[in-house]
């Protein structure tokens, strides 16, 4: 191999002028490019420095520890407006927008995964409705749909006094969805012992199944099994305890006061819509990145199926869902990062996100416009970026069944 | 929000940019060249800065800008209003979106000595309360223990209600919106038990409610909220301007000086007259205005007692009357500083 390289190498005609070489062009390009960049982004810089000094701007991020003052409407972390800095108002709005997105995405993945599949339905009506909701959904921006929840189907609730009493202590009001919320006594830890036992046992189980399947073709009912351990166990430990001693869970339940339900945990009509809103838009998009992802699995695949005898429930479970997965995930983040990005939209509903409450009362209140944009982009960035990072470890895994 | 978040950056950015170089002094150079004035309006306060169907905009707040272009370039038209929400107005005039900000925003030290700000005058003496559903059969503040409150977010009002909060031992759930409109829609639909703004503000907002009748403001006055306009801190002269056009216009009403009787005063013998109208010494140009600036503004707008009739006094939709917003001499609070 050598020796043909040489031969090669002679063969060629001389070498141009060092200037011609595509190699060093192309290194010569890079670096100017980012030589550029960076005087562009230290005279940007410098520019805003000398530009806050001259108009009396204090900067930095010492302002993070000054007292807020304000307060917020949903805090799932002590706040109060006397004791909390800046940095703990961040810090809330930051769980606000992690929370609503966590869940968007669990919601939308569900929602989304059922409409793709029904848009795919041989039933025609199905087909339809699926394909109805899609083409209304992603269509109409988001905004008015938020908009549409929160003041056309949730603001028509009715006034805390005439509130809608769903029984077990739940009550649906203008102000939000009201319910118990429980009370751990400390041998509530005994039923956490259970959950884990439970999940543990149901992985366990789950692989012996899975063996004794590839060994022997029996089927095991995994499901039934799985649910008994995770669910069933919890409730027996707590059943038996309540029984034996005294019971580990109390509830306080909301009552009627002057003006709202006191007590109990309160659900915001904000969060609702929000959630809903940002749900409901996502699945459709999600639709269509699951149809994509299943129309893209050849034909062949389904024949192959049924002809061994599996069920079109089997089929789609079993072996069109995890070659569509390949197809799906990539696009699929795409729309994760969509809906954490698109929660910052709950300052037009009140939802006190990071956006609201950060880049709104914050910045107002302090006047650091631009170490507050910086933050908030770092985290919208650093948010992306770590989901992006898990669906890739995700994508490579289920890449890696391809047989 | 993305796009706002991306916008706001690169308008920082951009704000750095483009004034390199160019002094901070240069806002009536500025003004000069665009040949237009921009100004920070609400984006919809009924008798402060409201723009009707034709975006014709009126308003006391709005009548203040239309002085400063009168002054300027003698002629009131010769301003563009940019709505801006609470949360967005104090970054709007740092990066230099407006020259003037003139959107009832409350005088506070935090905001005059961090902020980059600089407030040259109080055009309205205001204070905070609270309304409510009259049905609610709630007559005081001092009830509104476990209510939800209504407020508009990034404004001295958030503060302030935390601060009556606490100070009284209640508890309340607050729930933040970024412009008055969203709130106030709100507080409307029953989101909330009571609204919570400046005195004037809940009156104006009040004329929007789907039955103005079946809601009172509570006696209590939590708060003082001297509301004027501001100007970008360091550029002296052009807050010299803001300061004696607001100042000429009490000045003018104080001497009795109109919108109608402005001519026949420019041949008045009272000094403190011929001192305001230019047709003594040289205060025009002090602040590198023409001498007859003041009577431009008056001839335009009229005196600052004109503006209050006609946007929120007793000749307006509103009916506020004039209390702490009277002149010193009637016993209220704006006092004119002497031209001399």
């Amino acid at each position: 191999m050598g020796s043909v390289n040489t031969v090669v190498s002679q063969a060629s005609p001389p070498k141009k002028s060092f200037l011609y070489d595509p190699k060093v062009r192309a290194v010569f390009y890079q670096a100017l490019l980012v030589v550029t960049v960076t005087y562009l982004f230290f005279q940007a810089g410098t520019n805003a420095y000398d530009n806050l000094q001259r108009a009396k701007i204090a900067s930095g991020f010492g302002f993070l520890e000054t007292t807020a003052g304000f307060d917020i409407s949903q805090t799932l972390i002590p706040y109060s407006a006397a004791g909390s800095s800046y940095g703990d108002a961040f810090l809330v709005g930051l769980l606000n927008t992690l929370v609503v997105s966590a869940i968007g995405i669990v919601f939308a993945t569900v929602l989304g995964f059922i409409v793709g599949i029904a848009r795919l339905s041989t039933n025609w009506m199905v087909a339809k409705v699926a394909m109805v909701y899609v083409e209304l959904l992603r269509n109409i921006p988001l905004l008015l749909q938020l908009l549409f929840w929160y003041i056309a189907v949730l603001g028509p609730l009715p006034q805390p006094r005439n509130s809608i009493e769903m029984g077990a202590g739940f009550f649906l009001n203008a102000r939000g969805l009201f319910m118990p919320r429980p009370i751990f006594a400390s041998d509530v830890a005994a039923i956490l012992a259970a959950l884990a036992i439970g999940i543990v046992g149901a992985v366990l189980f789950r692989r012996w199944a899975r063996r004794r399947q590839e060994e022997t073709g029996r089927q095991y009912r995994v499901g039934l099994v799985t649910l008994g351990l995770v669910l069933g166990l919890p409730v027996v430990t707590w059943i038996v305890l309540a029984l034996v001693s005294t019971n580990p869970i109390s509830f306080d339940m909301p009552r009627k006061g002057t003006f709202n339900l006191q007590g109990g945990m309160q659900i915001l009509p904000e969060f609702v819509a929000l959630l809903v809103g940002l749900t409901t838009y996502t699945a459709a998009f999600i639709a269509e990145v699951v149809r994509a992802g299943i129309l893209a699995v050849s034909k062949g695949q389904t024949e192959a199926a049924g002809s061994l005898g599996l069920k079109p429930g089997q089929t789609l479970r079993l072996v069109v869902v995890p070659q569509a997965m390949r197809v799906i995930i990539p696009p699929l983040t795409s729309q994760y990062l969509n809906l954490t990005k698109n929660s910052s939209l709950a300052v037009a509903i009140g939802y006190p996100d990071l956006v609201q409450v950060f880049m709104g009362t914050v910045l107002n209140q302090t006047g650091q416009a631009i170490e507050v944009v910086v933050i908030t982009m770092g985290v919208y960035l650093t948010i992306s970026l770590v989901t992006s990072f898990f669906m890739n470890v995700y994508n490579r895994r289920m890449a890696i069944v391809e047989r | 929000m993305k796009k706002a978040i991306a916008s706001i950056a690169f308008g920082l950015m951009a704000a750095g940019l483009i004034t390199t170089g160019a002094s901070a002094q240069a806002t009536l150079a500025s003004v000069k060249q665009k040949g237009y004035l921009t100004c920070g309006a609400n984006t919809g306060l009924a008798g402060f800065g409201l723009p009707d169907a034709q975006g014709n905009w009126t308003g006391l707040d709005i009548d203040f800008c239309r002085a400063i272009a009168a002054a300027i370039f003698d002629d009131p038209t010769k301003v563009r209003f940019i709505p801006l929400a609470a949360k967005d107005r104090f970054t709007a005039l740092q990066s230099g979106e407006v020259d003037v900000l003139s959107r009832n925003s409350t005088v506070t030290m935090s905001r005059d000595t961090q902020l980059g700000l600089d407030f040259p005058a109080v055009n309205y003496y205001d204070g905070q309360g609270f309304m409510v559903r009259k049905k609610l059969g709630v007559s005081s503040a001092k009830e509104l223990n476990g209510a939800s409150i209504c407020t508009q977010q990034g404004t001295t009002t958030e503060l302030n209600l935390a601060d009556y909060f606490r100070a009284n031992n209640m508890k309340y759930e607050v729930v933040a919106f970024a412009t008055s409109d969203e709130t106030f829609k709100a507080y409307d639909a029953g989101r909330c038990d009571a609204f919570t703004t400046d005195a004037s503000g809940l009156y104006a907002e009040r004329l929007r409610a789907s039955n103005p009748d079946d809601h009172i403001v509570l006696p209590e006055i939590i708060s003082k909220e001297p509301l004027g306009p501001a100007v970008r801190h360091g550029d002296n002269q052009w807050a010299d301007i803001v300061r004696w056009t607001f100042n000429a216009m009490l000045n003018a009403e104080e001497l009795g000086v109109t919108k109608a009787n402005v001519d026949q005063m420019k041949s008045s013998d009272n000094p403190e007259i011929k001192r305001l109208l230019g047709t003594e010494g040289k205060f025009g140009e002090a602040i590198g205005l023409t001498n007859d600036w003041a009577y431009r503004i008056i001839k335009h707008i009229g005196n600052y007692g004109e503006s209050f009739e006609r946007n929120v006094g007793e000749g307006s939709k509103l009916k506020i009357k004039r209390g702490q917003n009277a002149l010193w001499t009637k016993g209220g609070l704006q006092y004119g500083l002497p031209i001399r």
